[in-house]
């Protein structure tokens, strides 16, 4: 994949993706998956001090935890307790944003993790199931990462709706949409948001060497562009050492785009 | 006093084809899968089981055991899919009420206290709420007339769950970092069945953890099975963490021959036999902690 000279994709998207917290003050960061860790604990690390993290596992930590091979006597930075039934009280209660990387996502923001193709009865390639994304996606600020940008991953449709998106025929009167907040998208070629009009996905920014017409012809429905779509921008010299240094010395972001 | 101890052999005898069975733990954590494959053993069949699944519904599909899954998600945690519940899924094989894994504490909570429905906002305008007609909605009798969706209480005929600790008389002590949902699916169902590592003394509890480890009452337990290892190859932190390697194994036995192959070598044997299978238990109590 593209490399420029002084950083990777990866590092761009990470630093992309960092931007979804941006401003949230004393929340759950959740990252799910690698880039959007990377890119959680990096914005704990700059622009947004408060925000809480978590071992990934079930205890508030006060700095974000590297990933990879632990160094000897490395001591988690644990500053309280997050069992499961905490975690839903903390989502229901809207305290959380979180990113996701759903395997497909359509024109609405809907997602789906649960599965592909065939039928719910018996799908063609079942996935994990929907998880907590229908919870997440009513109840607090969500974003995505999409590692592969393409008509695969960027649907019509998805087959299953496992997070809520903005479809108004999937909100009947009563329905309380105001916890709905679709944020952020960072894929391998570009970062949208849900800017357009009636949250129409918008395209806000291509990623270096990438054109507005490839993000397009990635893609299986009309985006909207924002005025002025612009080059996502390198990730700055404080970025990168605090990626390379203290999130993943061991550059396991490397696996990413192989 | 009631003495509560059993063998898996005698819980596993106490329940029913087309039972409503309860699992507690999460992922690939703390599952009691020595009465798991308990049950592969036994002619059950037909049962609807509860879940937050890992390789207990992996193994329960294998085996044929399924008639109906409720489930937020089935996964080995360190291996994002389990094989063997994708293979039922995809051969149409299995029933399933597919929930957000918040919907599901909710409803064992609801059945745990005695209501018919808990009101949620989880599920909403996604297919959750489409593809089960067996969901409905209320309305908030209040002012706002918020539309909510009722989860319906999930009541189990049993539930299964591992701890660390039981005296004779059911009191359980779980040591991890999590309790995860086990209270409520014992307090949803109508026998609750506890496999622990070991069982103590009640005046020994003290000296192995604080009081919040002390999660289930005898109240809420029926029948204490020692299972030593009983949660392998899933974790019981700090006893032991996840056989990476044992369920890289499980999750290689897909076709009929290696599944037959695995489980003449890991379910129809006892269980000095399937320590010895998976490496000892010299070796199993040394497998770290995850690192997730």
């Amino acid at each position: 994949m593209t490399t420029t000279s002084d950083h990777t994709l990866a590092e761009l998207c990470i630093a992309a993706a960092s931007e979804a917290w941006r401003g949230d003050g004393e929340i759950l960061a959740s990252g799910l998956g690698l880039v959007p860790r990377l890119a959680a604990g990096l914005a704990r690390l700059t622009f947004s001090p408060d925000l809480q993290m978590t071992d990934a596992e079930c205890m508030f930590v006060a700095e974000p935890v590297p990933v990879g091979k632990r160094p000897a006597g490395y001591r988690m930075p644990v500053e309280g307790w997050l069992p499961f039934r905490k975690v839903f009280e903390l989502l229901w209660s809207g305290r959380r944003h979180a990113m996701t990387m759903p395997t497909q996502i359509d024109r609405f923001g809907q997602i789906n993790i649960s599965y592909i193709g065939g039928e719910f009865a018996k799908p063609k390639i079942q996935l994990l199931g929907v998880r907590g994304i229908p919870g997440n996606t009513i109840n607090h600020p969500c974003s995505f990462f999409v590692q592969d940008h393409s008509k695969r991953s960027f649907v019509e449709r998805v087959d299953m709706v496992s997070g809520c998106g903005y479809d108004p025929a999937r909100w009947p009167a009563g329905t309380k949409r105001d916890f709905h907040d679709l944020r952020l998208v960072v894929t391998n070629l570009a970062v949208l948001d849900f800017g357009g009009p009636d949250h129409a996905m918008r395209l806000r920014s291509v990623h270096p060497g990438v054109t507005v017409e490839q993000v397009e012809a990635a893609t299986s429905f009309p985006l909207v562009k924002a005025a002025d779509v612009v080059e996502t921008p390198a990730p700055t010299a404080e970025q990168l050492e605090i990626i390379r240094t203290v999130l993943d010395p061991q550059n396991t972001r490397a696996s990413v785009f192989k | 006093m009631a003495d509560k101890r059993r063998t898996a052999a005698e819980v596993v005898a106490e329940l029913r084809d087309g039972m409503t069975i309860g699992i507690g733990g999460w992922g690939a954590r703390r599952k009691p899968m020595a009465l798991v494959r308990e049950i592969l053993r036994s002619p059950l069949r037909d049962l609807t089981v509860v879940a937050y699944g890992g390789p207990d519904v992996g193994l329960l599909c294998a085996a044929g055991k399924v008639r109906k899954l409720v489930f937020g998600f089935v996964s080995l945690d360190l291996i994002p899919l389990d094989p063997h519940f994708r293979a039922a899924r995809q051969a149409g094989s299995i029933a399933v009420m597919e929930l957000d894994e918040g919907m599901i504490q909710w409803g064992l909570r609801a059945a745990m206290l005695r209501l018919p429905f808990l009101p949620t906002r989880a599920g909403l305008a996604t297919d959750v709420e489409r593809l089960h007609p067996e969901l409905t909605t209320v309305v908030s009798p209040y002012a706002d007339g918020e539309r909510l969706l009722a989860m319906p209480a999930l009541k189990l005929d049993a539930a299964l769950v591992h701890v660390d600790y039981a005296d004779a008389r059911g009191n359980a002590q779980i040591l991890g970092p999590d309790p995860y949902f086990d209270d409520m699916f014992c307090g949803a169902a109508a026998k609750r069945y506890v496999s622990c590592e070991r069982i103590v003394e009640t005046s020994a509890f003290a000296d192995q953890g604080c009081v919040h480890t002390l999660v289930l009452d005898r109240g809420m337990v029926d029948a204490v099975v020692e299972a030593p290892l009983g949660a392998h190859p899933t974790s019981c932190t700090p006893q032991y963490g996840i056989d990476l390697e044992h369920l890289k194994a499980y999750c290689a036995a897909t076709t009929p021959e290696a599944w037959a192959d695995y489980r003449a070598r890991f379910v129809d044997v006892d269980d000095a036999a399937y320590v010895a299978a998976v490496g000892g238990a010299d070796r199993v109590r040394v497998i770290p902690a995850p690192i997730f």
